[in-house]
């Protein structure tokens, strides 16, 4: 083992880089495919909360709208406010000395990771609705399209654009945060570091690789997911065409005069 | 004018909590009518327009749409208001399509029409309301005429029996008034069936059937528009009229 810092570094990644390679993998894996399923949950539960409900509708579409609604609450509020480390260990280690499910490791951990993604997304995506000019709903309305054609090709195109940067956060969040899978056992990126460190007795090396693979998958996302909301938002620049005959390019608006009829 | 009545409102009134803004509403108006509705901010003029739209819905009264009610629970106020257009003082085009797919999007997916015949029809109204060389732009690159003339020109793509004009002109400023009062004005000649809320009084004198006018949410005056403009009865539509009389 070299006795320099610069050394020991290069050491370790000789001779475990695979490892590395492997814990970061896994956790991408975790993390994008987690932020991905959180976000359909966290829309769909976005979306049933912002139904509109109106006083004429009819008594079993509200019965069932509120109960729904407060399971969906429940449910946010739970995974919000309980921290995903003791959720992952009730859940997986829980589930099997209780009911007896035995769920494969994966399983859990995708499961965890994405429905506390869900919990976070959804209250994000009721904002996204609720941020959008009403009158974008009335427009909509008004050649008349149903709620559900409203929202789907009015209303969630641009909430899903006003979300885009929350989205970011979640993954960036969920890339550092499957750290805490490590204690139901999945190999991610925390966990193979922290065997490399043991191993060889080389904490402070060992984590400044870690440190650095952490950034630079969390830096990446971050610049390709700015790269993407750009692109949503399409080129700025237009032709301004000079054929538009009907725009009055100098002067006011003279009426027309009728007659002088009034005095 | 005279033709077939298209919607009557009987005894309609609109509260809000406490805040009566609509009493007892009774008005008509058939194939072919242009009507101004004009008044005072605050006289209920747009919120009946909105209960014509099923946007607000009416506390009590009916609104009989070729005699079925349509202020009724049961209706299917998305398909009523397919038949009806209306075009907001905000415009409010939908930000995340293109001036062309705006005028597309209802014929597609309300309509069911096929994507070229729609593409087709939806040309033709943008070219008559001038905004043809536009169809790429999306409604934040526009002005703000330009885009009530897009809006207008989605209103008219679905071939509406009525159209409803909430202030359309009351966000702009003097120059882009004129523009999408000119393209009103063609409609009007073209005999499409309008209700328009106004504060454009020498537009609703010049271009208008019927004009009607409310003051503290109820109609005090209405009639043809020489009557209404050279010889109010009523004393509020004089008191009303007479800044824009002398002027």
């Amino acid at each position: 083992m070299p006795k320099d810092f610069l050394g020991r570094i290069v050491y370790i990644l000789q001779n475990n880089g695979a490892s590395y390679l492997t814990g970061a993998r896994n956790t991408m894996v975790i993390a994008v495919v987690s932020t991905l399923i959180g976000c359909i949950i966290g829309f769909a539960v976005g979306i049933i909360q912002t139904i509109p409900v109106r006083k004429n509708d009819n008594i079993i579409k509200r019965i069932v709208l509120r109960i729904v609604r407060f399971i969906l609450s429940a449910y946010v509020e739970i995974f919000r406010g309980t921290p995903m480390m003791a959720q992952a260990m009730f859940i997986y280690f829980g589930s099997a000395a209780v009911f007896g499910i035995n769920m494969s490791m994966w399983f859990a951990a995708f499961f965890i990771v994405s429905i506390n993604t869900g919990a976070y997304m959804a209250e994000t995506v009721r904002g996204g609705i609720l941020s959008i000019d009403p009158g974008q709903t009335e427009g909509a309305k008004a050649i008349g399209m149903t709620h559900v054609q409203t929202m789907l090709y009015v209303i969630l195109p641009q909430a899903l654009r006003n979300v885009m940067p929350q989205i970011g956060n979640n993954l960036i969040i969920n890339i550092k945060d499957t750290c805490v899978l490590s204690t139901i056992g999945i190999v991610e990126l925390f966990y193979a570091t922290r065997s490399i460190a043991g191993a060889l007795y080389t904490y402070f090396e060992s984590f400044s690789i870690a440190m650095v693979i952490y950034f630079v998958l969390t830096f990446a996302c971050s610049r390709l997911l700015r790269y993407w909301e750009d692109k949503m938002d399409g080129s700025d620049s237009y032709d301004l065409a000079t054929t538009d005959t009907l725009a009055h390019t100098s002067g006011l608006y003279n009426y027309p005069d009728k007659k002088e009829e009034e005095e | 004018m005279n033709g077939e009545q298209v919607i009557r409102i009987n005894h309609l009134s609109k509260t809000f909590g406490k805040n009566v803004v609509l009493r007892d509403i009774d008005f008509s108006v058939s194939t072919g009518d242009v009507t101004c509705i004009i008044g005072a901010s605050g006289s209920g003029k747009s919120t009946l327009l909105r209960c014509l739209n099923l946007l607000e819905t009416p506390t009590t009264g009916e609104i009989l749409y070729h005699g079925e009610n349509i202020a009724d629970v049961n209706t299917n106020a998305a398909a009523y208001r397919a038949k009806v257009g209306m075009v907001f003082q905000t415009f409010n085009l939908f930000n995340n399509m293109t001036v062309l797919e705006n005028c597309m999007v209802g014929q597609t997916k309300v309509l069911k029409k096929k994507k070229e015949e729609a593409k087709e029809s939806a040309l033709a109204f943008l070219k008559k309301v001038g905004m043809a060389p536009y169809i790429n732009a999306k409604p934040r690159q526009l002005s703000g005429g330009q885009k009530q003339r897009v809006a207008i020109a989605r209103a008219l793509a679905m071939e509406p029996e009525l159209l409803l004009f909430d202030e359309p002109t009351s966000a702009l400023d003097p120059q882009m008034v004129g523009e999408v009062l000119d393209v009103m004005k063609e409609l009007a000649q073209d005999g499409l069936t309008m209700i328009i809320v106004t504060h454009e009084m020498a537009f609703a004198r010049d271009v208008s059937t019927h004009v009607v006018y409310m003051a503290d949410g109820i109609i005090e005056e209405e009639g043809d528009p020489q009557q209404i403009f050279s010889n109010p009865q009523n004393p509020k539509t004089k008191e009303f009229l007479s800044r824009f009389m002398k002027g």
